[in-house]
């Protein structure tokens, strides 16, 4: 095949978009630190987790250590099983704690790691015992309500 | 008794159409081998679609990251939340207008020049003159158009949503004064590698096909006058316009539906 002054424009425009393309991919999604460290895994029944998703943050003191899994519900315990990938670098006792916090007021939901206080730490496949469910907004606003209206049944009474 | 005749004749007219465009798209997708083995006429083209699109969309681009920056930032910040523009920028393009704001306008730049080219050789004979000397015109001419649009438009795509996010970053963070920080881990906490990137590429090179197939379709069906050639430059753009926004509709509903 021939050569032509055309080649090198055209293979710098192909050049341009492969670069386009690892832009979007490098620094918008973050590819790398995404699958290049090893994890273990661990797993936390809930009673409620809220609006809890797949690929949500694991954090311990706010720093993520980890993603969550998956999120299945098993009909045995009626409870929700949260599977989460948690980097290897960080380790956790094995009697450390899970709870589901929000961000922000209204933010997305992600699982907060509580370090507690074992010498073993947890392996992979461990489950996790103490957990503690998202706080839900509804549940709160009726107790709230139920408490109110208790405290001015109280009052009419006396 | 005429109106049945119109009618039927409309739907028989219609029918041709579409038969004569399938067959030319079976045609075109199966020079590939041949096409690819004289990949020098494929470059011209990637030369003559690709780089030649490369200022319009890269300025559209950047000025779409700027407007969205400011419009989403002024929606943002009403409910406190304006960190999350990154995350909005880079998912709207990513997404939505890389691919489809791209796909448009190389429609208006690329396609229409390829149709009025088309449609003339045509109106000149210069189609029939290679058919009488043996060559295959819709191998020499059209296959590597089609293949030339196939490879330039996802490129184009891939620039303008980068050139979109920086633009975004420009507006965000050096104008309005988001926090870079939070801009940028945001839109990596909030965009997936296959899920957002991989799809807008899928997304781009359907577009490719389809604007450059339909303005291929439109120049070689014109009729060989003038006039005709002017009205297929014309539906080159209708048509592949109203094609992609119909087309992204589906594609959105199948890729992110799942």
């Amino acid at each position: 095949m021939q050569r032509s002054k055309n080649d090198v424009w055209v293979g710098l425009f192909v050049l341009l978009g492969a670069a386009a393309i690892l832009f979007l991919a490098l620094k918008s999604a973050n590819l790398l630190t995404l699958n290049f460290q090893s994890n273990y895994t661990v797993s936390g029944r809930f009673d409620n987790i809220g609006g809890l998703k797949r690929q949500a943050a694991v954090k311990s003191a706010g720093v993520v250590v980890g993603r969550v899994e998956n999120v299945t519900f098993d009909d045995k315990t009626f409870q929700a099983t949260v599977t989460m990938n948690i980097e290897s670098r960080y380790q956790f006792p094995k009697d450390s704690s899970l709870k589901i916090l929000t961000s922000g007021l209204l933010g997305e939901q992600y699982i907060g790691i509580e370090a507690g206080s074992e010498a073993d730490n947890l392996a992979n496949g461990d489950r996790i015992q103490a957990t503690q469910s998202a706080v839900v907004l509804e549940n709160l606003i009726s107790q709230f309500l139920y408490n109110k209206a208790a405290d001015g049944a109280d009052k009419g009474g006396k | 008794m005429s109106f049945i005749a119109n009618l039927g004749f409309a739907v028989r007219s219609y029918l041709a159409g579409l038969g004569l465009g399938a067959r030319l798209f079976v045609r075109l997708v199966s020079e590939f081998g041949s096409n690819m083995r004289r990949f020098g006429l494929v470059r011209d083209q990637v030369h003559f679609l690709g780089n030649y699109s490369l200022a319009i969309i890269a300025v559209s681009g950047l000025f779409v990251g700027f407007v969205l920056s400011l419009q989403g930032y002024y929606t943002l910040q009403r409910y406190g939340s304006s960190e999350a523009l990154g995350l909005l920028v880079a998912l709207s393009l990513v997404r939505e207008l890389g691919p489809v704001v791209s796909a448009l306008l190389f429609a208006g730049r690329a396609g229409t020049s390829l149709t009025a080219e088309i449609g003339l050789m045509k109106a000149g004979e210069q189609l029939s003159a290679m058919d009488m000397m043996a060559v295959d015109p819709v191998r020499r001419i059209l296959g590597p158009r089609f293949w030339g649009g196939i490879i330039a438009l996802p490129l184009l795509s891939a620039v303008f949503s980068a050139v979109g996010i920086l633009g975004g970053w420009m507006v965000g963070v050096l104008m309005i004064g988001v926090d870079a920080g939070s801009f940028w881990s945001q839109m990596q906490g909030g965009v997936d590698v296959w899920k957002d990137v991989g799809n807008g590429v899928v997304k781009s090179i359907v577009f490719g096909v389809t604007v450059t197939f339909v303005a291929l379709l439109q120049g070689y069906e014109a009729q060989p006058t003038p006039e005709g050639v002017s009205r297929a430059t014309t539906k080159t753009v209708v048509v592949a316009s109203l094609a992609v926004l119909g087309l992204d509709f589906i594609l959105t509903a199948m890729m992110f539906s799942i």
